[in-house]
């Protein structure tokens, strides 16, 4: 495995893999001393075409971790704002010697096409293009669900997730309805029919446009974001609309089955999709996912760059 | 000082054997055993003569944008391609919405003297959909617009489409509509299907072309006048365009050879040399596309030859321009998915290739299918040979072939335009002003 572009490129066994190193280095983290050697020497560059903190800020801690050398080269201020393509972007960090790339891009399949591409040499990890996907967004997603519902399985076999919101321009839910199918749980894809692509009947997945029908039966409620734009592209009627229909709030929460957690991969809207008293409530996994998140890019960083899965169990 | 030249052994596209005479530009004598003294003999056992192919869909970027292509350059590709007719598209900088500019097109066509440049006129100022541009003084300057076409726009607006739908009724034009609803289309990027809902690529649905189709079917069986609709893409297009036939409604309809070959499943490399403006769309559509063009619901092919300079390609597709060079490929295409597959004979590609173009928009000395006494226009290719598409060796000034490293049936070997050879055993002609 040499990039990180889609999930549709792992095959379960590596994708239990990374899990699994993820549960190993996340002992790390709770050590006194959070550093490992491995990426002594490797530089890593954080490649932000678009704005993201949390993203970054965990792959940055994600890579230090790991004692590789990190460039943070961000939208704002750099080439990229200044019209800089993509090419020559690529070409100035493989002159530089980055040995992997973590980009975020606002074009969907930019990470593919730096891979693709002879512009660079070194690994690409996509940390988020456009609509298309986040792959490691949809990993730390199936650590979390597998830390609270796994019950000691490897794989996610028989749980029943919901995704519910604005599939349609989702990258997190692209990713992980791929590594939930792949890991054998059950989706449900929750949405008005406005915010569902044409083409998801073609999807491993059920899908519903009621909440209330589906809220009571799934082990996993995975919130998506809306975004702000589009309040005003007629994809429903208002805000307080989507709210009442597609919120999750403290009345859907209480019906919810015991043990099942509720996910937001942030930022969040309070009072839109998800309210505050189900934000920070017991069954929210919330903050946690965004701790595992650390420990999961670490686990991709370490299978690209030290070449293979840690075993369980060691170091 | 004309040079004769004598083809020797030629199948015509009716598949019958024979000598073909060129002397002076025009076909002289199509007949067995001719023996032509004074003659260049070329022996072309083995392939196929068909009349100079006419494109009624090119974009040759002059004025404006000649660093992705020249009218000579453009020329020069289309010559190797077959043809000895384009018709260049409206959509340059500026806008070719008047006299002055169709006329410098139509000139510098001349000068490169490789084949015909017939410009087409844009329908409205600025191809901005609003007011109609100087259509009557285009139609009359020195380069006798017939087709008007605000191509890479629709002409959305029903009444400036009506209006300008009975105003070129005055000299007989026709208006080739680029059909694509732009509310259904705000920021697409390839055809909306299950491909574009894995890629995240904002869709560009099927209907947002048939809805164009069906309403403007309806507006030109209203006003009796003459629509020709551009790149048709959708199975759904097809069946309009096949009950407005049923019905007497004047309208004729192109497919460019990429839409008959290639579907939306390519997207996946998003890489943007397969970024095209209508889309690449499903496989279903590929296979009712080719049966509409053996039926003759579909007229012609023509090539929307869309040259890019490399950085317009080198990018993020949803950063990338849409569009694809076709002019050098298109018979080979043709021949790869409609003749080797049985929907077509090679008298049905001259049909669809040369003499239903050049009629549709009334070119002279085009399009005459092989006659004595015509013009010698006419192209040579071997079918049974192969070649293998390498965009660094294109004639175009621009590499994005779709096809780059595909292995094509069909060589072009010559191309006589007015008896002249433009492309001689592959070697093409220098021609006149670069």
């Amino acid at each position: 495995m040499r990039h990180l572009l889609s999930i549709a490129d792992l095959s379960k066994p590596e994708a239990i893999s990374i899990l699994d190193t993820a549960v190993e280095l996340a002992r790390v983290s709770d050590g006194a001393v959070k550093k490992l050697p491995t990426l002594r020497g490797r530089t890593i560059v954080n490649l932000f075409a678009e704005d993201s903190t949390r993203t970054r800020i965990s792959f940055e801690a994600a890579a230090k971790r790991l004692s590789a050398d990190v460039i943070n080269f961000s939208a704002k201020g750099s080439s990229l704002s200044k019209g800089e393509s993509l090419k020559d972007t690529a070409l100035t960090l493989q002159a530089m010697g980055a040995d992997a790339v973590i980009i975020r891009h606002s074009s969907s399949g930019a990470p593919q096409r730096l891979a693709d591409s002879s512009w660079m040499q070194g690994s690409v990890i996509n940390a988020g293009d456009g609509t298309h996907e986040h792959p490691s967004q949809a990993l730390l997603d199936a650590f979390t669900i597998r830390k609270h519902l796994g019950k000691g399985s490897s794989d996610l076999q028989g749980i029943k997730v919901a995704i519910v919101g604005d599939v349609l321009h989702s990258r997190v839910a692209r990713s992980n309805v791929l590594l939930l199918n792949l890991l054998g749980a059950k989706v449900t894809l929750v949405a008005p029919p406005t915010l569902l692509p044409v083409g998801v009947e073609s999807w491993p997945v059920a899908v519903s446009y009621n909440f209330d029908e589906v809220v009571a039966s799934v082990d996993v409620v995975m919130m998506l974001r809306v975004q702000q734009e589009r309040m005003s592209d007629l994809f429903f009627p208002n805000a307080r609309e989507y709210s009442r229909y597609f919120g999750l709030n403290s009345e859907r929460l209480a019906i919810m089955k015991p043990n099942s957690i509720v996910m937001h991969p942030g930022p969040m809207n309070r009072g839109l999709e998800i309210s505050a008293d189900v934000a920070d409530s017991a069954r929210s996994v919330i903050v946690e996912q965004v701790a595992n998140g650390v420990s999961v890019r670490m686990a991709i960083l370490y299978v690209l760059l030290a070449g293979q899965p840690l075993e369980v169990g060691g170091n | 000082m004309s040079q004769h030249y004598l083809l020797k052994n030629a199948q015509l596209p009716n598949g019958a054997m024979s000598d073909l005479l060129i002397v002076d530009g025009f076909i002289s004598s199509i007949a067995s055993n001719i023996s032509g003294a004074e003659a260049q003999v070329i022996d072309v056992t083995g392939s196929v003569v068909l009349p100079g192919l006419v494109d009624l869909h090119t974009h040759l970027r002059q004025p404006g944008r000649e660093d992705a292509e020249t009218i000579y350059s453009g020329s020069r590709a289309g010559a190797k391609g077959g043809f000895t007719a384009l018709s260049a598209m409206a959509n340059t900088s500026p806008v070719a919405d008047n006299a002055g500019v169709v006329e410098q097109v139509f000139r510098l066509g001349q000068e490169a003297g490789l084949l015909d440049v017939f410009p087409i006129g844009a329908v409205t100022r600025g191809l901005a959909g609003v007011e109609l541009s100087e259509i009557g003084a285009m139609a009359d300057s020195i380069a006798k617009v017939r087709v008007f076409s605000d191509d890479g726009h629709c002409v959305f607006d029903p009444l400036v489409m009506r209006r300008a739908l009975e105003y070129i009724k005055k000299f007989g034009g026709v208006i080739s509509q680029h059909a694509q609803e732009p509310r259904l289309t705000i920021g697409s990027q390839m055809n909306e299907g299950n491909v574009s809902s894995i890629l995240g690529l904002k869709g560009w649905p099927a209907i947002a072309e048939e809805a164009i189709i069906a309403r403007d079917v309806l507006l030109v069986d209203h006003v009796q006048s003459r629509l020709h609709i551009a790149h048709v893409t959708t199975a759904g297009g097809v069946e309009i365009i096949r009950w407005a036939k049923a019905r007497g409604i004047n309208v004729t309809a192109e497919v460019t050879p990429h839409h008959l070959l290639l579907t939306d499943e390519l997207a996946r490399s998003y890489d943007p040399v397969f970024k095209v403006n209508p889309p690449l769309r499903a496989e279903k559509d590929v296979m009712a596309l080719r049966e509409a063009l053996a039926d003759g619901t579909i007229d012609i092919v023509a090539t929307d030859h869309a040259p890019h300079t490399s950085e317009s390609k080198e990018c993020e597709w949803s950063e990338a321009s849409f569009g694809m060079i076709g002019l050098e490929t298109a018979l080979s295409i043709v021949q790869k998915t409609m003749v080797e597959s049985g929907f077509m004979n090679w008298e049905q590609v001259a049909d669809r290739l040369s003499t239903a173009p050049a009629k549709i928009a009334g070119y002279e000395h085009q399009g005459s299918n092989l006659k004595v006494g015509s013009s010698a226009n006419l192209t040579v290719i071997n079918p049974g040979k192969t070649w293998t598409v390498d965009r660094d060796l294109v004639a175009s000034k621009s590499r994005n072939t779709p096809f780059h490293g595909y292995e094509l049936p069909g060589v072009i070997t010559h191309t006589f335009f007015n008896g002249s050879p433009t492309l001689l055993d592959g070697v093409l002609s220098s021609g006149g002003v670069h």
